[in-house]
């Protein structure tokens, strides 16, 4: 029987489509033209020029504040969450798991105006904080899904085998259930820390003056400077930094679940 | 252990959602912020006579996106289905690795390859496809095409779930029955993964109808979809009501997709039982 060719040659034109415009930008960030229409030569200068540049170490030290503070929130509230979901079926867990889910599907344009609506209206001063609120909300999300499809796969007998032993309900759940879970949480935790630092939309619009994290410094150097092979150096670093974090929590996940 | 997300849920979600119809029926402050009182006049400001032209090109373009994205997914997501254990993860793998980078820095890099001085248009100057003038970014081919690329991997994950569990002996079964390999693809191997379709449907169509970034970095003034419309009435004239109205009718039309698509689900699956049950 002959297959057709096509299905085989759209996966391999997606591939080329995929990866062409990622490749054309690293190789750029290296390239001594400013436009990146041809190659003139080898140079450092971009990245070396990136280092000098202040507002950027301000946006790195922002970003890192809010990535580590989300991070750490959202694992905490969205591994409750997951527990709370997983032992319980009752129409609370049933709204509890929609609003867990909505956020997900919602588009982040309405999520950062819905937000800034809100701090406008409760009276808060845009900055890190509101930053924070609003990074911490769209990561609680992936945090409990993550987590919430490692316990579906977790051995419930673990937990009666330590309480026929003798442990009381918190012994057990802190030295047989977390540390099981452990690889789950910190795959979440890892995705969460990458959607942080990656967020621009809803990020510009609950920012306020102080607050600009990287991909906000980025866009406005897209929007408004003449210096475009500097955004490439700098796109280079935040996508291996990403690239890495996301291989990391894929790693931490499938080794937990084999 | 439901309350600590279940409150910050309802606080810093639910009620945001809410508070976007709230809002888009108080006037607006000169200051920027939000007025006292209740009216009617923003909701007005919906009539402007741009914002048709706005929302028809916004459904337009994640129409256009959604059917690129199925017609490219499908045959793409039938491959890797179809490829040895091995190769499917290698495939997989690779089709998921470039959007584990950032979303802003991968429209940007489009940004870089179709400019005026770029690889591509240099390219295309070389072979005689363009003229030295003729321009690849800030219009609505670009926008397309940008979206297309951005929102692929919605569509591939959830038709290659399903073409994985497909069972393809029903194809041969089809083909020994006498019907051609594309006449067998059309009739068999679709309907079998429908569901998997209409969930690429609404995980391309929804976001697509929210985009910013794309038109606003890629498009020009003519190829403008609610979202900027949103973004301008918000930061350009600091008139929050004003985009909290557009951002209502944003959602509402967010909100629609997916009733219907639930709605036609529940439908099917209520009907394929019924059929079992009859002899």
């Amino acid at each position: 029987m002959k297959r057709s060719r096509l299905p085989a040659l759209t996966t391999l034109l997606l591939l080329v489509f995929f990866y062409l415009p990622i490749a054309v930008l690293i190789v750029n960030s290296f390239n001594a033209s400013r436009f990146g229409g041809a190659w003139e030569g080898f140079t450092l200068d971009w990245y070396a020029r990136l280092f000098r540049e202040r507002s950027v170490w301000l946006a790195v030290r922002n970003t890192a504040l809010i990535a580590v503070g989300a991070t750490l929130a959202s694992v905490i509230l969205g591994t409750l969450a997951a527990f709370a979901l997983h032992r319980f079926d009752t129409r609370l867990q049933r709204a509890h798991y929609l609003l867990m889910y909505a956020p997900l599907v919602v588009p982040d344009l309405l999520m950062g105006i819905s937000l800034l609506l809100f701090f406008v209206a409760a009276g808060f001063r845009l900055g890190l904080f509101t930053v924070f609120l609003a990074h911490t909300t769209f990561c609680i999300s992936y945090v409990a899904m993550v987590v919430l499809a490692r316990l579906q796969d977790f051995d419930e007998s673990l937990l009666e085998a330590a309480r026929d032993l003798g442990a009381d309900a918190w012994t057990a759940t802190r030295r047989v259930l977390l540390p099981l879970l452990a690889p789950g949480i910190a795959a979440g935790g890892l995705l969460a820390f990458t959607l942080s630092i990656d967020d621009f939309v809803i990020t510009f619009f609950v920012s306020g003056p102080g607050s600009t994290t990287l991909p906000v410094r980025i866009y406005s150097m897209i929007k408004h400077s003449r210096h475009l092979p500097m955004i490439n150096a700098l796109s280079a670093i935040l996508m291996i930094v990403t690239f890495g974090a996301a291989w990391a929590s894929r790693r931490i996940g499938e080794r937990n679940a084999a | 252990m439901t309350a600590p997300s279940f409150v910050w849920l309802t606080v810093f979600f639910a009620l945001p959602t809410l508070l976007i119809f709230a809002i888009a029926l108080k006037p607006a402050d000169p200051l920027g912020g939000i007025g006292e009182g209740w009216t009617l006049d923003t909701l007005r400001t919906l009539s402007n006579p741009n914002y048709p032209a706005i929302v028809a090109r916004t459904l337009r373009l994640s129409a256009a996106t959604t059917a690129l994205c199925l017609l490219l997914a499908t045959p793409a997501g039938y491959h890797i289905a179809r490829a040895s254990a091995r190769w499917r993860q290698i495939l997989l793998l690779l089709m998921i690795v470039p959007f584990w980078t950032s979303f802003l820095i991968r429209v940007f890099a489009w940004k870089v390859l179709l400019h005026p001085e770029g690889p591509v248009k240099r390219l295309l100057l070389a072979l005689g496809l363009a003229s030295p003038d003729s321009l690849l970014l800030y219009n609505e081919g670009a926008v397309l095409l940008v979206m297309v690329y951005t929102y692929l991997p919605f569509a591939i994950l959830p038709i290659y779930a399903a073409a994985e569990k497909f069972d393809f002996r029903l194809l041969e079964a089809a083909r020994d029955l006498g019907a051609r390999g594309f006449y067998a693809f059309i009739h068999v191997f679709l309907p079998g993964i429908r569901r998997a379709l209409w969930t690429a449907v609404l995980m391309v169509f929804i976001p697509a109808l929210g985009s910013y970034v794309i038109p606003d970095l890629l498009g020009g003034p003519t190829s403008e979809m609610i979202g900027n419309k949103i973004a301008q009435r918000a930061f350009a004239d600091r008139n929050l009501p004003h985009a909290s109205a557009l951002s209502a009718l944003l959602t509402l039309g967010v909100l629609a997709p997916m009733i219907w698509v639930l709605f036609l689900q529940r439908r099917r699956d209520r009907r394929p039982a019924a059929a079992e049950a009859a002899p």
